[in-house]
């Protein structure tokens, strides 16, 4: 393999990919040309929309229905895969070039064991018994680290947690030892500890293998922790392209710059204090315990999403809580807003106990604590138009319709959509979507604002255009907000305060720069140290 | 073991359910205007008090309500479902002739609607943008439409009058005095015509649904990855896009197979096809009692039985009910 390694084994030459009729631009990708040499790992990085994933979809002649190449070549070892007839192709994949997909949720066909899953790969290609199948199987779980392989073999996809079924579609890719692996967004569905452990397994098989790796990613913090060489698109257009290190210290177009100064992995929160020292939210010893219900002859399975839970927030405060998911941060959130009621503790809103609330004196009260929440593609009506969607919340308070819908269209100016009010959700992108979302869980006029992961699903660009949003608005109208994230760049950036939470219980809470310089807890600094891409600076404090 | 333990809980549950059913039919029946015994005497000629009332003791149905209530339920704890005064026959007796008949019939539909419906709904969702897809589509639509009964009447027409292939009703050639292999024969050709239309309207939902499941399933997450794989279409359409896709059409099966002994009424009345059916039809127009509320009974029960079937087949068919419940 050495004497070949200067040689790239894929090259895309002035690839061009075209859109079906009636799509937003004429091409995926136009005129892109990169290549990968065996043995490192490509970067390609861009924003949702930016065609990434495309060329990908081309090499592995898995492009979409309506979508097609229409001009340049796809070398792979020198044969160009676009020529290739679709048996050809199918005896490429998986045997010479194995991929892995973002969602290692539905990746895996539900209903066929972990075992029979990684088997088939052979069967494809016609190798090995079926017991030999199941050996190689065992062995190569074994490789890719699952706890427990024996068992894991036997399971089903939905008894494994995410960052264990992402490693069963890595094993997969890896059956065959393809000498190139396309790796789609494999860690953005994960937890920053699980993202590292996989980013690391990556890196690990493709050192020991000797594998060239394309990696696809919008997070450029993943970039810095694996990437040899980088590969930036924009509008299906190469941006840059050049050796890692280089772009990232010195991005020399500004949309790179953009995208890079958009992470906020380098931010050190600035020590802020709240303005006053009024408390507005006062929780103690909050306790929620969600059982399932067992059987006349099954036990009873309990899960302890909060576990003695005590905060206050003071008016004009940014909380951000934060953990992995299982952590009892959405519990937390959605007993504020009363979506869930504890087992025990108390929740004072200014004084008064919102806890216990009922029937009228709580509708009269909840509009002061509103909630944004983490999809904006499933947390709007698709048949309502965003203007009504909007009034609904003050509409079912009274307010007359008139009155309402000139609120609607004043609060999606302040959102920066106005004149949108008469459209309906399909009609904008995610970030407009979450606008939206900020404007309906405006229009009650809260006090406190619950956002639960609300720009996770954004890209980083959006992110940023939205964390600022909230931050203007909540010093135009004195809110306080209630920032619940897995994402410790995301909480940097805009929280006074942070709670670190881990299996329903506070783990650390203190002011945002405390936590982030001087963690106290291993937990806080295991979590901080699995952020992709941190400077030295920040590990060294 | 976690399959016994179901079943055991399930049939606990059913039981517990018949004994409702069984006391809500009860009353069900009794509250209908009409006295069997004016009918029967009626039937018979004669009006005198003397003969009613001596029917009346007979039957038991001089005795309060709950004395009877009670007399008919213990009865059926011991399969005994009481005397049909029209048919001089227990009624046990009655249903247990007649339930192979619906069964054989009934059961033929089922599975002919099942595999055929299954099988033109993968072919249509394969060929989804060929015009072989939509000639199945546009089938399925027309035989989904199509009331049973008048199917039923043009097969006759067109199957036994015109060309005479096929006999127009009955379940054996009378007089013939068939055995063996040629009893079996004579049956099967019978069978043709009551079980294709009982088929057809099954098999043209099934068509649908799959053709809909398999579509939805083979724009998964897992369909690409089979296809990542190198896997070829054939297994991918098999092994990935068919099992997820037929978890729907279980439930939908289960349904249908709860009406195996009630569903058939009309097919067997166009075909005369001496089953179950037609003898529920008899029995209400005679206002035969007995025989109705143990026809109940049965269709209850078939009801319930294969509503706890269908339950096991889904668990078999996909492992994540198992944890769920």
């Amino acid at each position: 393999m050495n004497e070949t390694s200067s040689s790239p084994l894929l090259s895309l030459r002035h690839l061009t990919i075209a859109l079906p009729k009636g799509a937003d631009r004429a091409y995926a990708v136009e005129d892109v040309s990169y290549d990968v040499k065996r043995g490192e790992i490509l970067c390609v990085v861009g924003e949702s929309g930016s065609g990434k994933s495309m060329a990908a979809n081309a090499i592995m002649g898995l492009l979409p229905k309506g979508v097609r190449p229409v001009g340049g070549e796809a070398l792979f070892d020198g044969q160009d895969l676009l020529t290739l007839t679709e048996k050809q192709h199918r005896q490429l994949r998986g045997l010479r070039i194995g991929m892995i997909f973002q969602e290692p949720m539905t990746a895996l066909n539900p209903l066929m064991r972990v075992g029979a899953q990684i088997g088939e790969v052979f069967e494809a290609h016609g190798q090995l018994s079926s017991r030999e199948r199941q050996e190689k199987a065992l062995a190569l779980l074994i490789e890719v680290g699952i706890p427990q392989p024996e068992k894991a073999i036997r399971a089903y996809p939905f008894q494994l947690s995410g960052g264990q079924r992402q490693r069963v579609m890595i094993a997969m890719a890896l059956a065959l030892e393809p000498e190139l692996l396309i790796a789609d967004e494999p860690t953005t569905a994960l937890d920053v500890t699980t993202q590292a452990q996989i980013l690391e397994l990556i890196l690990d098989l493709q050192r020991r293998r000797g594998m060239a790796v394309m990696f696809i990613t919008h997070d450029f913090g993943v970039v810095a922790e694996i990437a040899n060489r980088v590969c930036v698109m924009r509008h299906g257009k190469i941006v840059e392209l050049g050796d890692a290190r280089p772009v990232l210290d010195n991005p020399q177009h500004d949309y790179t710059r953009a995208l890079i100064e958009a992470i906020p992995s380098d931010v050190i929160p600035e020590a802020r204090g709240a303005e006053t020292d009024t408390p507005l939210l006062e929780v103690e010893s909050l306790n929620k315990v969600f059982r399932s219900r067992g059987g006349l002859f099954k036990p009873a399975r309990e899960v302890h999403a909060l576990r003695d839970v005590s905060f206050s927030l003071v008016k004009g405060e940014t909380i951000g809580i934060v953990g992995e998911s299982g952590s009892g941060k959405s519990t937390l959130g959605r007993c504020v807003v009363r979506l869930e009621h504890p087992d025990s503790g108390t929740m004072k809103l200014s004084g008064t106990d919102f806890m216990n609330l009922k029937g009228e004196a709580l509708r009269r009260e909840r509009h002061r604590v509103q909630m944004i929440f983490q999809d904006p593609y499933a947390s709007l009506n698709p048949r309502h138009r965003v203007g009504y969607a909007i009034a609904q919340g003050p509409l079912a308070n009274g307010v007359p319709r008139a009155k309402a819908m000139a609120q609607a269209d004043a609060l999606l100016e302040l959102v920066g959509l106005s004149g949108t009010a008469d459209r309906f959700p399909h009609e904008f992108s995610g970030g407009q979507r979450q606008r939206i979302g900020i404007a309906r869980a405006l229009a009650l006029e809260p006090e406190l604002i619950v956002a639960d992961e609300a720009v996770s699903a954004l890209d980083v660009s959006i992110q940023a255009q939205i964390l600022e949003l909230l931050e203007e608005l909540k010093q135009k109208l004195s809110l306080s907000l209630l920032f619940i994230t897995h994402d410790l760049r995301v909480a940097a950036q805009i929280c006074d305060r942070i709670i670190v939470m881990q299996h329903g219980r506070i783990v650390e809470q203190g002011p945002a720069r405390d936590v982030f310089l001087a963690p106290q807890e291993a937990y806080t600094r295991q979590l901080l140290e699995a952020i992709p891409g941190r400077p030295e600076a920040l590990e060294t404090v | 073991m976690l399959y016994a333990r179901l079943i055991v809980m399930r049939l606990l549950k059913a039981v517990v359910v018949l004994f409702l059913i069984v006391i809500f039919n009860f009353f069900l029946i009794h509250m209908a205007p009409g006295d069997p015994a004016a009918v029967l005497a009626g039937e018979a000629g004669a009006t005198d008090e003397q003969f009613l009332r001596q029917l009346r003791e007979q039957f038991g149905l001089d005795q309060p309500m709950y004395v009877q209530l009670w007399r008919y339920v213990s009865g059926i704890a011991m399969l005994d479902f009481g005397y049909s005064y029209r048919q001089q026959m227990p009624v046990f007796d009655l249903i247990m002739a007649r339930m192979p008949a619906t069964l054989l019939l009934t059961g033929t539909a089922f599975v002919l609607s099942l595999a055929l419906g299954i099988l033109a709904g993968s072919l249509a969702a394969a060929r989804a943008k060929k015009p072989s897809g939509s000639l199945i589509m546009a089938l399925a639509l027309l035989f989904y439409a199509t009331p049973l009964f008048w199917v039923a009447l043009m097969a006759v027409v067109l199957f036994s009058v015109y060309l005479d292939w096929l006999p127009a009703y009955g379940m054996v050639t009378v007089g013939a005095g068939y055995t063996g292999l040629a009893l079996a024969l004579d049956v099967g050709k019978h069978l043709i015509l009551p079980a294709t239309t009982l088929a057809l309207f099954f098999m043209a939902i099934y068509t649908r649904m799959t053709r809909t499941s398999m579509l939805e399933a083979s724009q998964q997450d897992y369909v690409k990855t089979a296809r990542a794989k190198g896997l070829s279409p054939r297994i991918i359409q098999r092994r990935h896009i068919l099992r997820n896709a037929l978890l729907p059409i279980i439930t939908l099966a289960g349904l249908q197979a709860g009406q195996m002994v009630g569903g058939a009424i009309l097919t067997e009345t166009v075909f005369a096809w001496p089953g179950i059916g037609r003898l529920m039809y008899e029995a209400l127009m005679q206002r035969d009692y007995n025989l109705l509320l143990g026809i109940f009974f049965f269709s209850a029960a078939l009801v319930i039985v294969f509503n706890i079937l269908t339950d096991l087949v889904y668990r078999l068919a996909d492992p994540r009910i198992k944890e769920a419940s």
